[in-house]
C-alpha cells in the first residue's frame, strides 16, 4: 500500500515514462527489495514460519490435520482425493511424508505400468474399471491452470493370459466375473488364438483371455508427477523425511457385550529429516498408511502387531518388502505392433516397449527362491534359469534374444492373500492402511485413493465397496485371494 | 422381385459440380425429339430474359427431384444435410436400411459419440480425417466393427498415435487404411512398416517409409567452416 500511493505521488516521473511501464515492478522495486520486504513482513506475522533464530523452511509444519505417510502414486491419490471430496474446500490440511524425493526406490516409478481388468475378485474389476476411466480423462482430473497437459502415453493394447488345462475352469469362472462388473473380456480357444496371434506357440494352453478395451499399459512416472502437480496446487504440504515415531495415548473402553478394549488413537508423528538428527513433532488427527513395501515397517511402528500372538491386538500388517526383476531384451524376430501384454500360465509375463522391437518381462519367483529384498541389484541368472526357457518355448521368436538393460523393485506384497488392505484399523483408530496391493497398486491407484477419502470423510465406501479389504479380515481369516496374481 | 436392399452414405454436404446451372443441367437431361421446337423457344427466350431463364431452372429442377423420388436407392446414394446443416426428416422413414458408410470428417466427434457408430452392424466404410477430438482412446473402441470394416480413414488425426494404431489388428476385415499425416506418430516410415506387417491383407495409405531414413555419413552435407584455432 505504501509502494502504491508513493506511485501515484511521483505519477509520470523523472524518466519520461510510466512507471507502469517499467518491467517487472515499480521503480521503488527495481531490485527487489520491496518484494523481499514484503515477503519478511507476511511471514513473521502470525501464520507464517519464520523463526528469528535460523531458517525452518524444511521443516513440516507444526500440526496437520491429515499426515500421509509415503509419497508414491496411492499416497498422492488419497491426498488428492481428500482435497477433492472436502467440504469446505480448503478445510483439511494434509501432509505427505516422502523421504525419498528422487524415488529411486518407490514401487510406482519402477512398475512396468500395466493395466487390466482380469481379476478373479470383483471389486479388483470394480477398482480398475474406474483407474482407467480416470486416466482416459486425466486432464479434467488433474488439470492445473497454465501447465501443459498430461499424455500418459496409454498403449491401448489389452492383457492377453493364458491357462493351461487346469486353470481353464477358473479362467471362465474369473471372465464370467469380469463381464459381469462390465470388463470387456474375451475367450480365445488354442486355434484362434493361432490365427489371431500366429507367434504364440499353444502347447499346453487349454484357454485364453483377451481383454479387447480399457487395458494396456501406461507411463506411471507422467501419473505421479500430474498427481503432485495437481495436490500441489490443492495446497496440500509436502514434507522430505522420514516417520520414526507415533505419538498415541491408549484408552480402555468396553465394547456393548462388556468385553475391554484398548483403543489407542495417534497423536503426533515424528518426521525426521534426511541426513540428520533433527526431528519434527507433527500433530495429527488422522494417518494415513501408505508407505509401500514398508508399511510393514510403518505399521509396527504405531503399535500394530504387538500383543499376544492369535488376539487382534496381536495381528501385525502382513505387508513385506519382496523384490521383483524386470528385464528389457531386444528381439528382431519377435512379435510386432499388436502384441498384448502376454501372461503365460507359468507365470513369465512380456509386453512390447516401442516401436523397435524391445520386450518387457519378467517373472515372479516362487517362495522358495524369494530374493533378499535388501538392495535392489538384479540376479541376470535368473533370467537365464527362470524367465528365458518359458519365454522361448511360448514364443519360439524368443529364443534369438539379447537383454538390453534390467531393473529390480519392490512388492508391496501381502502375504496374507496378496490383495490390498483398504480403511482404518480397528484397534489404532486413526490410522487408515493403503498398500499391500502385491503388483497391481498402480492400477488401483486412484480407485482405491478415492475410497480411503471417503472412509476419512464420511466414515464408509460410498462409490466401490471395498469391507472385504478391511484389515479385521487379517484376525478372522476370511482370505480374499485374487488368483490372477503375476 | 423384391427390391435388393439398397444402402446409403451419410455425408457432409458436397458441392455437386455436374448438375450446376442450366448448361450443366442440359447435359445430364437428355432432350427429347417431340420437345424440341417448344423447347427452342423457351431457350430463345431464356438467352434474353433472366426470369425466363430462372423460371426455366425451377422447372428442370422440379423435374430431377420427381426423378430421384421414384429411383432412390437403386444405387449408393449419400445423405446429406442441406444448407442450413439440417438433414431432411425422410432418411426417418430407412431405419431398416444397413448404414455401409460414414464420412465423418471434421466432425468433433469423441469416445462417447462413438456409441453410435458402434451400433452400426454392417458398417464397411469410416472415414475419420481431420476429427480432432479422435485419439488412441477412441481407436480402441473400434473392435465390435471387426466383421464388417473393410475402409478406414485416419489422416490428418491430430491425436492419433501409433499405440493407438496397434490396436487396429482386431479389425481383420480391413482391406484399405489411411493413416498418412498423423502428427503425432513419432516414426511415420516405422510405423507404416510395422503397421503392414500387423494388417497382412490390407493395403496402407500412409508415409514413405524412406521418409525416416537419415543420411549416411558420406552423404552428410561436408561443413567446411571448422573452429578457428586460436
Amino acid at each position: 500500500m505504501l509502494r502504491r500511493t508513493l506511485l501515484l505521488g511521483l505519477g509520470r516521473g523523472p524518466l519520461g515514462r510510466g512507471l507502469g511501464t517499467h518491467r517487472g515492478g515499480s521503480i521503488l522495486d527495481r531490485d527487489g527489495k520491496m518484494s523481499e520486504i514484503k515477503k519478511k513482513i507476511r511471514s513473521i506475522l502470525p501464520g507464517g514460519d519464520w523463526n528469528p533464530l535460523y531458517d525452518t523452511s524444511y521443516l513440516p509444519p507444526e500440526s496437520s490435520d491429515v499426515v500421509i505417510v509415503g509419497g508414491g502414486v496411492l499416497g498422492l491419490s488419497v491426498a488428492y482425493w481428500l482435497k477433492k471430496l472436502e467440504k469446505p474446500r480448503g478445510a483439511i490440511r494434509v501432509l505427505v511424508v516422502e523421504r525419498d524425493h528422487t524415488y529411486s526406490r518407490a514401487s510406482t516409478v519402477l512398475s512396468v505400468g500395466g493395466i487390466r481388468q482380469q481379476f478373479s475378485v470383483p471389486e479388483n474389476v470394480q477398482l480398475s474399471l474406474f483407474s482407467i476411466d480416470f486416466l482416459r480423462n486425466i486432464n479434467e482430473y488433474l488439470a492445473v491452470a497454465d501447465d501443459p497437459p498430461l499424455d500418459i502415453q496409454f498403449n491401448p493394447s489389452g492383457y492377453l493370459l493364458l491357462a493351461s488345462e487346469k486353470g481353464a475352469a477358473i479362467m471362465e469362472n474369473n471372465v464370467k466375473v469380469q463381464r459381469q462388473e462390465g470388463a470387456k473380456v474375451c475367450l480365445m480357444s488354442p486355434e484362434q488364438l493361432r490365427n489371431k496371434f500366429p507367434w504364440i506357440n499353444t502347447e499346453g494352453v487349454a484357454l485364453a483371455s483377451y481383454g479387447m478395451e480399457h487395458e494396456g499399459w501406461f507411463d506411471p512416472w507422467c501419473l505421479l508427477q500430474g498427481l503432485r502437480r495437481k495436490v500441489q496446487s490443492m495446497g496440500v504440504l509436502f514434507c522430505r523425511g522420514e516417520v520414526t515415531r507415533f505419538v498415541s495415548s491408549s484408552n480402555l473402553m468396553k465394547t456393548a457385550s462388556g468385553e475391554e478394549v484398548n483403543l489407542k488413537r495417534i497423536h503426533e508423528v515424528h518426521v525426521k529429516i534426511d541426513q540428520s538428527l533433527e526431528y519434527q513433532p507433527v500433530e495429527c488427527a488422522i494417518v494415513i498408511n501408505a508407505a509401500g513395501a514398508w508399511s510393514g515397517q510403518v505399521a509396527e511402528l504405531a503399535g500394530i502387531g504387538k500383543g499376544p500372538p492369535g488376539t487382534l491386538q496381536g495381528t501385525k500388517l502382513p505387508v513385506e518388502l519382496r523384490k521383483r526383476y524386470v528385464y528389457l531384451w531386444h528381439c528382431p524376430q519377435g512379435p510386432g505392433l499388436e502384441t498384448p501384454f502376454v501372461i503365460d500360465p507359468s507365470g513369465t509375463y512380456f509386453r512390447r516397449e516401442g516401436l523397435g522391437h524391445n520386450y518387457l518381462g519378467g517373472c515372479s519367483p516362487t517362495e522358495e527362491e524369494e530374493p533378499d529384498p535388501g538392495n535392489l541389484e538384479v540376479d541376470h541368472d535368473f533370467f537365464q534359469d527362470r524367465v528365458w526357457p518359458p519365454l522361448a518355448q511360448r514364443v519360439p521368436a524368443f529364443e534369438t534374444l539379447k537383454v538390453r538393460s534390467a531393473w529390480a523393485g519392490y512388492y508391496d506384497y501381502n502375504t496374507f492373500d496378496q490383495n490390498g488392505v483398504v480403511g482404518p484399523h480397528p484397534l489404532v483408530i486413526n490410522m487408515y492402511f493403503a498398500t499391500g496391493f502385491s503388483g497391481h497398486g498402480l492400477q488401483q491407484a486412484p480407485a482405491v485413493g478415492r475410497a480411503v477419502a471417503e472412509m476419512v470423510l464420511e466414515g464408509h465406501f460410498q462409490t466401490i465397496n471395498l469391507s472385504s479389504f478391511l484389515f479385521s479380515r487379517f484376525y478372522s481369516g476370511e482370505k480374499v485371494q485374487e488368483h490372477n496374481i503375476i | 422381385m423384391a427390391a435388393p436392399k439398397a444402402s446409403l452414405h451419410l455425408v457432409a454436404p458436397v458441392w455437386n459440380g455436374g448438375t450446376r446451372g442450366i448448361s450443366g443441367l442440359s447435359r445430364v437431361v437428355a432432350p427429347e425429339g417431340n420437345q424440341k421446337k417448344g423447347r427452342s423457344l423457351l431457350q430463345f427466350l431464356a438467352d434474353r430474359f433472366y426470369d425466363v431463364e430462372a423460371l426455366r431452372d425451377h422447372l428442370l429442377r422440379k423435374r430431377v427431384s420427381k426423378v430421384h423420388q421414384k429411383n432412390r436407392f437403386q444405387g449408393r446414394e449419400w445423405i446429406r444435410p442441406n444448407q442450413r446443416g439440417h438433414f431432411s426428416l425422410d432418411f426417418l422413414k430407412l431405419q431398416a436400411v444397413p448404414v455401409e458408410a460414414v464420412d465423418a470428417s471434421g466432425c468433433a466427434i469423441n469416445y462417447q459419440g462413438l456409441d453410435s457408430l458402434l451400433a452400426l452392424k454392417e458398417l464397411q466404410s469410416l472415414w475419420l480425417q481431420r476429427c480432432p477430438h479422435v485419439d488412441d482412446w477412441c481407436l480402441s473402441r473400434l473392435h465390435p466393427l471387426a466383421s464388417s470394416l473393410q475402409e478406414l480413414s485416419l489422416a490428418g488425426c491430430p491425436r492419433v498415435s501409433e499405440r493407438g494404431l496397434a490396436c487396429l489388428h482386431h479389425l481383420w476385415n480391413l482391406r484399405r487404411l489411411d493413416i498418412s499425416d498423423l502428427p503425432a506418430v513419432s516414426s511415420p516410415g516405422l510405423t507404416r512398416i510395422l503397421v503392414e506387417e500387423m494388417l497382412p491383407s490390407c493395403e496402407v495409405l500412409g508415409a514413405d517409409w524412406a521418409q525416416d531414413l537419415k543420411l549416411g555419413p558420406e552423404e552428410q552435407p561436408r561443413d567446411t567452416a571448422g573452429p578457428t584455432p586460436a
